[in-house]
């Protein structure tokens, strides 16, 4: 134990001496999570709409009042005719129209009025994000109105045709805040202890300390362990930037969301351990982590594109990143408060990709060096 | 006898690396590997420590088999690697600590070890500075002491003094032969052929084979050279 203990405290020496290393450690999480969040945001936010209103009534003016109001949208341009849609998307000014037929206040009240959300699809993230919040606005406004006219017996009915799929998930922060937290806990817990493995080989320190006492299983755990913890502090910051900052929810158990983040990082450890066996210095290590790991889990997780419009191959692929099933236990625990008995699956098949990783790291720790 | 090997070989591929060496080392001797690069020594060296694991023969090292109680060996065995040993973002004092502790010293075993060692090499003032900031020399020095921390039986030095200057390299082995006359044994490979003058006895190693084996002054009265430097150049010839 205490060869292990001393072997550990080199370990955080290593780290908190080499400038570099804390930057990624503690400046990119925090970097990360505010610049994927303010970007999202401010889009958001300052988003230029159009309005073509053909009826002019109270109901269509309170609903705009309403889209104005809400601070995601800002009336840029009020449009007389159809004609003038086409040169105002040209423009680039704006990223979405809202249009109201003839007779909107009169239709609401018998069968129900109709209200047309277009989005600017030349930026598709945009778009969808803009009409979500747009239709969720209408949907509120149709339930104020429901319930204030029930009382009169009467009804309000609103049909929001939209080209895109309403989403309820999405919500800027909701998305990125796991995405980041996969993303971080990969390249923390893979990339660096990839890294800091081949360091030690590279610098010819690895033979010194396969000459010792120690195990090989002692040297692992030695290395990892440091990233372990900070790992877990990494996944805290986030996760409390999210709150704090972003508002996220968390409606889950925290006590599941540490135990699945824990998992998570033993997959993920593993990896970085497997690629350091086959890595002969950091270079080589920090180029396989970042193609094969980091990329995929950026690219094909659904952090950034969701899975569901990538082509069936690109699918396939995103099923063996760990981030893939990573991703969807963050967002239910948090967003959804769901439980273990939602994500029973999904944490089955990350404690699979643990074993097998961890057994074939093992295996070729012993082998290699 | 603290090490001995029979018919010790290694392969790679093809490739034989080591070919079927045999040899015996006593304690306190300073046992040279000579021979051009990849001549084998370091290939040697790393079965020794168990590094590697031998296509065929057989080795023990202080009276242990390498490959059935390495556990046993490896408490009893020191090692200098070629690149550096020793870690550059920790201080003189770190290193020392942490190696103690790996090999098992208790704090106070570590706290006078450290103090003898700085004594030995005069670097006290130097104790809480990074080891990346010391010259070579010193660097060297410093890893050498710190492979004896758990005074070992034997400690194998693989090519030590490379890169290193004339002065530097002859105060090198006035370490070595202090730890030689405390009783361990050296397993020095190199290939600076002044070097081998130094050692009790060396064997030649050319194409994983060891061609001559004795001590310095029979290999050269053998070969009829003035240095080993000929006797070297006379072998690699012959074969």
């Amino acid at each position: 134990m205490g060869r292990f203990l001393a072997f550990i405290r080199k370990e955080f020496r290593h780290i908190l001496r080499d400038r570099r290393t804390l930057l990624i450690l503690f400046g990119m999480p925090v970097a990360q999570v505010l610049l994927f969040g303010f970007v999202l945001t401010n889009e958001i936010k300052n988003a230029s709409i159009a309005v073509l209103d053909h009826s002019k009534d109270v109901e269509t003016t309170a609903l705009s009042n309403k889209l104005a109001s809400s601070g995601y949208f800002h009336i840029d341009k009020n449009l007389a005719s159809e004609q003038e849609l086409e040169p105002a998307f040209r423009s680039g000014k704006i990223k979405l129209a809202v249009v109201f037929p003839p007779n909107f206040a009169e239709n609401a009240g018998r069968d129900g009025a109709a209200v047309q959300l277009i989005g600017d699809a030349s930026d598709p993230n945009t778009a969808t994000t803009l009409i979500n919040y747009a239709n969720a606005i209408v949907l509120d406004f149709q339930r104020e109105k429901a319930a204030a006219s029930g009382a009169n017996g009467g009804l309000f009915l609103i049909n929001a045709e939209t080209s895109m799929r309403y989403n309820p998930e999405q919500k800027g922060a909701f998305n990125f805040v796991p995405g980041v937290m996969t993303l971080i806990l990969m390249l923390v817990s893979a990339m660096m202890t990839s890294i800091t493995i081949a360091r030690e080989k590279e610098m010819g320190t690895m033979e010194v300390l396969l000459v010792s006492p120690l195990r090989p299983l002692q040297i692992i755990l030695g290395k990892t362990t440091p990233y372990l913890v900070l790992s877990m502090a990494n996944a805290i910051v986030v996760v409390l930037l999210g709150i704090v900052v972003f508002g996220m929810p968390m409606r889950g158990s925290i006590l599941l969301l540490a135990g699945e983040c824990l998992l998570y990082m033993f997959v993920a450890l593993s990896l970085g351990i497997f690629i350091s066996t086959r890595a002969k210095d950091q270079m080589t290590a920090m180029f396989m982590s970042g193609l094969g790991l980091l990329m995929p889990t950026m690219l094909l997780s659904g952090f950034i594109f969701p899975r569901e419009s990538m082509p069936k191959v690109l699918q396939y692929i995103g099923n063996i990143i760990p981030a893939s099933w990573f991703n969807p236990i963050v967002k239910g625990i948090m967003i959804k408060g769901v439980g273990l008995e939602a994500l029973w699956t999904h944490t089955i098949i990350l404690g699979l990709m643990a074993l097998v990783f961890l057994v074939l790291s093992l295996k070729n720790f012993k082998d290699r060096l | 006898m603290v090490i001995s090997t029979e018919k010790l070989s290694k392969k790679f591929g093809a490739f034989t690396a080591v070919d079927a060496i045999t040899f015996e080392v006593d304690q306190g001797e300073i046992f040279g590997f000579l021979g051009a690069n990849g001549a084998g020594k370091t290939t040697a060296l790393r079965m020794l420590t168990g590094l590697l694991t031998p296509s065929s023969g057989k080795a023990s090292v202080a009276g242990y088999d390498v490959w059935k109680q390495p556990e046993m060996v490896k408490r009893r065995i020191g090692y200098m690697s070629q690149k550096f040993s020793l870690y550059e973002d920790l201080t003189i004092k770190e290193n020392i600590r942490l190696f103690g502790g790996i090999y098992g010293l208790s704090s106070a075993q570590i706290k006078s070890k450290t103090n003898e060692l700085l004594d030995k090499l005069g670097l006290h003032t130097e104790a809480e500075k990074l080891v990346g900031s010391l010259p070579l020399g010193w660097k060297q020095k410093l890893a050498f002491s710190v492979a004896l921390i758990h005074e070992p039986k034997i400690v194998f030095l693989d090519e030590p003094t490379s890169g290193v200057d004339p002065i530097t390299r002859r105060q090198f082995w006035e370490l070595i032969y202090q730890a030689a006359q405390s009783g361990v044994t050296l397993m020095v490979t190199t290939h600076y052929m002044e070097e081998a003058e130094y050692c009790d006895r060396i064997s030649m190693m050319v194409d994983g084979k060891i061609q001559a084996l004795d001590t310095p002054g029979n290999l050269k009265k053998t070969f009829q050279a003035k240095d080993m430097d000929e006797v070297f150049r006379k072998l690699a010839r012959g074969s």
